[in-house]
């Protein structure tokens, strides 16, 4: 089937170019006549010379002829449209869109200008449409302080997160982001979304972060934050957190009362907290939340999480996480560009089996609150507290107090001073400093 | 026989095994135990979610009882920063008709809203999307190379072409023809109804247009670049902004500029809307004698301005007073 769609090519491939040749035949003789041979050439060539000679010339006339005819039948056409009253041959303007010309209009300024014919780059525009949107976000890290048991160095480029968006088909979008970090290159996610499936049932299938609370869900640009809170580092996986290749099913469940949506996924297991040994073992997240606007300006936002999975390590090992999260957020419409306040606050409770011994219970939470106070500044708080998960006795604690300074959106500055007393009884105290920066398309806001 | 632990525990093998199982039957329980979503409730009418009040008027305006209407960004609120919140997804997943205003108004929240709708017939290039924007007259389209040193520009040219009543006009003309597509049984109903506010609309034209010919290229300075529509339509002449780029906030060497060029000029209104601060402008009207007027940007922006030519009524009588007594 294939050769055979080749040779068809291949034919007309032929025919278009004895066409082209027999369309140029001035081009190719003026070349000819350009480039007489050096020297006397070898009789072989000078018999084949006369043969494309000869060859042009049948060529020539068949093309002379073919003008003549083409001429006429022009001249017949042309004939039978001045016999319709047709007048000379002009090109007929598009009509006007009949929704733009109204039964009753004022008449137009006469000065009032033509809506601007697209510039020249359209054409360029017009190959590039298909392009997915693309951007890259950096994130710049410092770090001042003593803190014995992080190796955070003083300035680092920690992330730049190139991503690619587009609608695949009438049926799907995609999502790509890759995080280019001193460590290398990695997929951060890579999934399709099924937007347009019946029943409010929404499909993602790829890799992603698991919707499991609020912080997992959110790369480090979109954090309130420069770091992550200790119950996230101790109990989800830090920075990289529950994110694997699987499926997200979720649902809306309509109902007169609040926005409430169930999601089911199921991952392979093989994120940085739950690690399979075979296929069959798998990791699930569940979560339903609810939301509901208190008022045109604030509105309350509850999740609960449940996942579970391998711990690794042979043994039919299980982990299991369950997680509470609740938002409130105040924006008065008004003064939206000026103030919010957000506070919000997630407790993570963590079940770890252990070889011949009883699981590991270990619990944490965050609470925080941010408020922007002008245009482009924002000051907040954390309170952090969190167990080891392998270790109830040993529990971290800290705050935070951080300001955001955003010259524009699409730039952001940030302080941070960070206080940490560790379970061995250590002190951190450190200042963070954060810069994040996003070029390319517009990303959606977070919310 | 075996005993209750070891009952239990085959039983919690077999759960243990088969969660894939157990996590699709859920679902499927779950799809099935739910009343279906209320998108055949409201059969007979035509559920239309609107992005901006304005398009909700129009729309309100040529659907008549046929449709109902819901606006997502309030008159008096900043259309390029609204939350993608998740009630408003709610409307998203029941509408049949979405109409957005385009041109990168919407850019930072419309789209993750149309993802999360789990709504075929709204998404982009669907017959339940209308971008209003298509046929209208757009100005200020960037012709040579444009970057974010620009401040915020939209490379489609300036998305407040509402505030033309010659455009909305045509934007009430696309709704008719879009509902007309999806419920040819109206087609007249809808025809009718437009033809209807056609002549509202053009009588209402002549009324605003012989309130604003004495004031023929009268000069006024803008905070932000939401005018250049009106300013078109009723021969404004705007000379400056308040904030030195699009969405910008105020410096003070651009305001002391400002100051200097409408003394130059003789700059007598300042034209502001609801959602921004009032503190530069006061400032540079204590310093110019200039008065500053907060215009309803969208419908419901200010009180009475509750449909598209009431909008019009407010904004230009508010202008003409304005300027009558500034002798200008």
């Amino acid at each position: 089937m294939r050769a055979s769609c080749f040779r068809v090519i291949q034919r007309n491939l032929a025919c278009l170019g004895v066409g082209v040749l027999a369309l140029v035949p001035g081009v190719a003789l003026a070349q000819g006549a350009a480039g007489p041979p050096a020297g006397a050439p070898p009789e072989g060539q000078t018999v084949e010379v006369s043969t494309v000679r000869a060859e042009l010339d049948r060529l020539k006339q068949e093309f002379e002829l073919l003008r003549l005819d083409y001429g006429l039948r022009l001249a017949e056409l042309e004939r039978r449209l001045a016999a319709l009253g047709g007048g000379p041959l002009v090109v007929p303007a598009p009509p006007a869109p009949s929704a733009a010309t109204p039964a009753t209009v004022p008449e137009p300024p006469a000065d009032e200008p033509v809506p601007t014919p697209p510039a020249p780059q359209a054409a360029q525009a017009r190959n590039s449409a298909f392009n997915p949107d693309t951007s890259v976000v950096a994130n710049f890290l410092g770090a001042a302080g003593h803190n014995p048991l992080s190796d955070a160095p003083s300035f680092q480029l920690t992330e730049a997160e190139l991503s690619f968006r587009s609608v695949v088909d009438p049926y799907a979008r995609a999502d790509v982001y890759l995080a280019a970090s001193p460590e290398g290159i990695e997929i951060e996610e890579g999934f399709l979304t099924f937007t347009s499936l019946p029943g409010n049932w929404l499909v993602k299938m790829g890799k992603m972060r698991a919707q499991f609370g609020k912080v997992n869900t959110l790369h480090t640009h979109a954090m309130p934050t420069a770091d992550r809170p200790l119950v996230t580092e101790n109990l989800v996986g830090g920075e990289e957190g529950i994110s694997d290749s699987g499926v997200s099913v979720s649902r809306l469940l309509p109902n007169s009362l609040l926005f409430l949506e169930a999601t089911g996924e199921v991952f392979a297991g093989s994120s940085t907290v739950f690690e399979t040994d075979r296929r069959s073992r798998l990791n699930y997240v569940g979560r339903l939340r609810g939301y509901r606007d208190l008022t045109e300006g604030s509105n309350i936002d509850v999740g609960g999480s449940v996942a579970w999975g391998p711990t690794g390590g042979g043994e039919d090992l299980n982990r299991r996480l369950i997680g509470v999260d609740a938002t409130f957020r105040y924006r008065p419409l008004r003064r939206a560009i000026y103030q919010r306040f957000q506070a919000r606050t997630e407790l993570i409770w963590s079940r770890q089996d252990l070889p011949a011994a009883p699981p590991a219970r270990a619990f944490g939470f965050y609470a925080l609150a941010e408020y922007q106070f002008a245009r482009r500044w924002y000051i907040g708080s954390r309170v952090d507290r969190s167990q080891r998960a392998l270790d109830a006795a040993s529990r971290d604690s800290g705050g935070s107090l951080f300001l955001s300074f955003w010259p524009s959106e699409f730039s952001q500055l940030r302080g941070q001073y960070r206080l940490t007393r560790y379970a061995e009884g250590r002190r951190a105290h450190e200042i963070l400093f954060q810069l994040s920066f996003g070029i390319g398309a517009h990303g959606a806001h977070v919310f | 026989m075996y005993s209750g632990a070891d009952v239990m525990h085959r039983l919690k093998g077999v759960l243990m095994r088969n969660r894939v199982v157990l996590v699709l039957g859920t679902a499927a329980v779950m799809a099935a135990a739910m009343p279906r979503a209320p998108l055949a409730a409201g059969a007979a009418t035509i559920n239309i979610v609107a992005t901006t009040e304005d398009l909700a008027s129009l729309a309100r305006e040529v659907g008549g009882d046929k449709v109902t209407v819901d606006a997502i960004a309030k008159g008096y609120q900043d259309p390029h920063f609204v939350e993608a919140k998740p009630s408003f997804i709610l409307k998203f997943s029941r509408a049949d008709l979405l109409l957005v205003v385009g041109r990168e108004l919407e850019l930072g929240w419309l789209p993750s809203l149309i993802n999360n709708s789990r709504n075929g017939k709204i998404q982009v290039g669907a017959s339940g999307y209308l971008d209003a924007s298509a046929n209208v007259k757009i100005l200020e389209i960037p012709t040579g190379q444009i970057t974010r040193a620009m401040g915020d520009v939209h490379p489609s040219g300036n998305p407040h072409y509402w505030l033309d009543p010659a455009n909305g006009r045509i934007m009430a003309a696309d709704i008719r023809d879009r509902l007309t597509q999806l419920d040819r049984a109206n087609q007249a109903y809808y025809a009718q109804r437009y033809d209807d506010f056609d002549k509202r609309l053009a009588a209402a034209e002549r009324r605003w247009d012989a309130l604003m010919a004495p004031h023929h290229a009268a000069k006024i300075v803008t905070y932000h670049r939401s005018w250049p529509n009106f300013a078109d339509r009723f021969r404004l002449d705007v000379i400056g902004y308040v904030e030195p780029k699009p969405g910008v906030p105020p410096s003070p060497s651009h305001t002391l500029d400002l100051i200097e060029e409408m003394k130059h000029l003789d700059v007598k209104v300042i034209i502001i809307e609801p959602y921004f601060d009032s503190k530069t402008p006061n400032q540079i009207a204590g310093q110019t004698g200039a008065e500053v007027l907060t215009l309803a940007p969208s419908v419901g922006g200010q009180p009475g301005t509750d449909d598209y030519i009431k909008l019009f009524d407010y904004n230009v009588k508010l202008v003409a007073d304005t300027l009558t007594r500034a002798g200008k």
